[in-house]
């Protein structure tokens, strides 16, 4: 998948096994690149002079405490808010969203900290939601029901859970397994770069695990992704790239080769429960890597 | 995909029992209203054996039907996660233009039918618009446009009748087109049914269709359930709304004029209170008052308790005062048993 072909754009693809495991080259057009994003509330600097880019197959982490700004950096790239200063560079091209809707169709897709989803309908409802496919022409056309049902089903497959009924309501749904839908639901609706609003905050630290996984996936499939933390220990053995956030300024934007982990923590003033995940994490078995990276950062770590 | 392990997911799914067919059963909106419908049917049927036979059912259909049209729009709209207090008194407000228009300013019968569902459509336009604007609670809004219209609908009346009522519709040519359209009886088993009746099976199955198999349908359980979370994924969630609205005046318009038609005047003061009874119909039904949850058929079949019972009480030979104590009654236990249903329907679900 070439990430950077604009005729690849968003619209659904029935066949989503797109990934072979090869990550494409990280230099060419950024798919998203932030320059110099200012938003302003009034007398309020919600944001200030904010730079990163995101590039396909790579995981950008927005990292900040409570009150950093991300919240309206998130808002700013889906097209909830429009920035005061500063540009939005879409695979290269000046662009400003006006609505959700925009965004999405330029293959942002955000999935939010609650996850847009509806608790009392069924999970291939809620995949569908605001994109249903339909069949038959005038006044016959109707949502239909076969395929949407049929298609949640594979797309959950593909990311590595079996729902054994997709009438199942969202809301009877763990939280790891709704944050799945989500991000199912985007990758599946053509998204070229996924925001993740604090995916992992809500989640107990094998949730984390599981959800650290699908980061992983999406990346290899050759999505971008905007991953937005609090946690340093979540953040670092995914992301590629790092945006610190502190109070509506930036702290830095650096590459995984220019900062280590204890610079980001130090940075971050993070927690402890990192030896714990990576713990969790070998456990899983299948997703050794990040365990075993995180396993490194602890030994690495001083003290 | 050279990564997916299943393997953690597959032992959560061991966890979950398998949904039985009764089950799943429990799980539909419409199911407690069904049940309840026997029950209603068998007692007055024990009481009265008029109740069964052709005569007593036809008796009870028809208060059904009316109620049925209006319960079916209603209970859409409270999936959607609104009221409309307005929607009883709007029936009138659509039967006195149509009545005042022809009898008063000599206009052709469609023309005035036309004309007042363009202003009920204007009335559900204007609430759901006030709705979506202001985002304050649709009680609100509609109890202010109920009150407006209630006084309207008596003052206009009386300014241009100088009574509280119009009649003689059937004196104007065309009389007979919407007559036969909307308050015309079919003869079955010997018995005459009004063709409300049918025109309630349609609705009821046009609104089910609706709701659960087109776009439309899963933007009204989508809204209603939670209203931001389907703003961002890309639903249209103030043109839902307001387009639940003019259903509720289409249906409006169209009893209204059943109404009109069949007792060839109509009252200013028609519709007014059965706006509670739809709701009641739409909760016997099943519909949840947060939204979100429910069903057409449910609310049709909550208005044919609410018919039966009507006549029923009748049949039974007691005094009709008493029909609003069983209304409440039933809707209280209506209440009661959906949600004892759907908790133990969503925990069978964990």
């Amino acid at each position: 998948m070439t990430d950077t072909d604009p005729t690849a754009a968003a619209g659904p693809t029935e066949d989503s096994s797109l990934g072979d495991g090869t990550r494409p080259a990280a230099d060419g057009v950024p798919l998203l690149e932030i320059r110099n994003v200012s938003k302003f509330f009034g007398s309020v600097i919600s944001l200030k002079d904010i730079s990163t880019t995101v590039r396909a197959g790579q995981v950008t982490c927005v990292l900040g405490d409570n009150g950093a700004g991300k919240s309206t950096f998130i808002k700013i790239l889906s097209g909830v808010y429009q920035a005061d200063e500063g540009e939005l560079l879409v695979e290269g091209t000046p662009t400003t969203f006006h609505t959700p809707r925009q965004a999405l169709d330029a293959g942002i897709a955000t999935v939010y900290q609650d996850l847009a989803m509806i608790p009392l309908m069924a999970t291939w409802r809620n995949f569908f939601l605001g994109s249903e496919p339909t069949k038959g022409f005038g006044p016959f056309k109707r949502f239909d029901k076969e395929k949407a049902k049929r298609i949640t089903r594979k797309e959950m497959a593909d990311m590595g859970i079996d729902i054994r009924d997709p009438e199942q309501p969202v809301g009877t749904l763990s939280g790891g397994e709704r944050q799945s839908v989500a991000i199912a639901r985007a990758v599946y609706f053509g998204a070229k770069l996924l925001i993740l609003d604090e995916p992992t905050s809500a989640l107990g630290v094998r949730q984390a695990g599981v959800v650290l996984k699908y980061i992983v996936q999406a990346r290899d499939r050759g999505l971008g992704v905007i991953f937005i933390t609090h946690n340093p220990h979540h953040a670092y053995p995914v992301g590629d790239r790092f945006l610190l956030l502190k109070r509506g300024k930036s702290l830095g934007d650096f590459a995984k080769s220019e900062i280590s982990r204890d610079e980001l923590t130090r940075l971050m003033a993070g927690g402890a429960e990192l030896e714990e995940l990576a713990h969790e994490l070998e456990r899983e078995g299948g997703k050794a890597d990040i365990g075993r990276e995180l396993a490194e950062e602890v030994k690495a770590l001083p003290g | 995909m050279s990564v997916t392990t299943a393997a953690p997911e597959r032992q959560q799914d061991e966890r979950v029992a398998k949904v039985g067919f009764l089950r799943s059963l429990l799980v539909k909106p419409e199911l407690g209203s069904l049940l309840g419908a026997i029950v209603v049917f068998a007692f007055f049927a024990t009481q009265s054996s008029v109740f069964w036979h052709a005569s007593g059912v036809a008796n009870w259909l028809d208060p059904a039907s009316t109620y049925g049209i209006m319960a079916v729009v209603v209970a859409l709209l409270m999936i959607g996660g609104h009221f409309d207090l307005s929607a009883g008194v709007q029936l009138g407000t659509a039967g006195l233009t149509t009545a005042i228009l022809t009898t008063e300013y000599n206009m052709v019968i469609w023309v005035a039918m036309a004309i007042s569902l363009a202003l009920c459509l204007a009335i559900g336009f204007l609430n759901g618009y006030l709705v979506v604007r202001t985002g304050l609670p649709s009680f609100i809004i509609t109890l202010s446009t109920f009150l407006m219209l209630q006084g309207l609908n008596l003052g206009l009346t009386k300014v241009i009748t100088n009574t509280v009522s119009v009649g003689g519709i059937d004196q104007e040519p065309y009389f007979n087109g919407p007559q036969s359209l909307l308050a015309s009886q079919v003869t079955l088993f010997g018995q005459k049914f009004y063709i409300a009746i049918l025109w309630w099976v349609l609705f009821t199955v046009a609104a089910s269709y609706l709701l659960l198999r087109t776009r439309f349908g899963n933007w009204i359980f989508a809204v209603g359930g939670d209203e931001t979370a389907s703003r961002n994924v890309g639903v249209p969630a103030n043109r839902t709304t307001i387009t639940l609205f003019m259903l509720v005046s289409f249906g409006s318009w169209f009893v209204g004029n059943i109404y009109l038609f069949r007792l060839t005047s109509i009252q200013a003061n028609t519709g007014f209170g059965f706006e509670l009874i739809y709701i009641a119909a739409a909760v016997i039904g099943g519909c949840l008052l947060t939204g979100g949850y429910g069903s057409a058929v449910g609310a049709s079949v909550g208005a044919l308790i609410i018919g039966m019972t009507s006549q029923g009480i009748v049949y039974a030979g007691w005094e009709s005062d008493w029909f609003k104590f069983f209304l409440g009654a039933m809707l209280l236990l209506a209440v009661l048993t959906n949600q004892v249903v759907r908790k133990y329907a969503e925990q069978s679900r964990r």
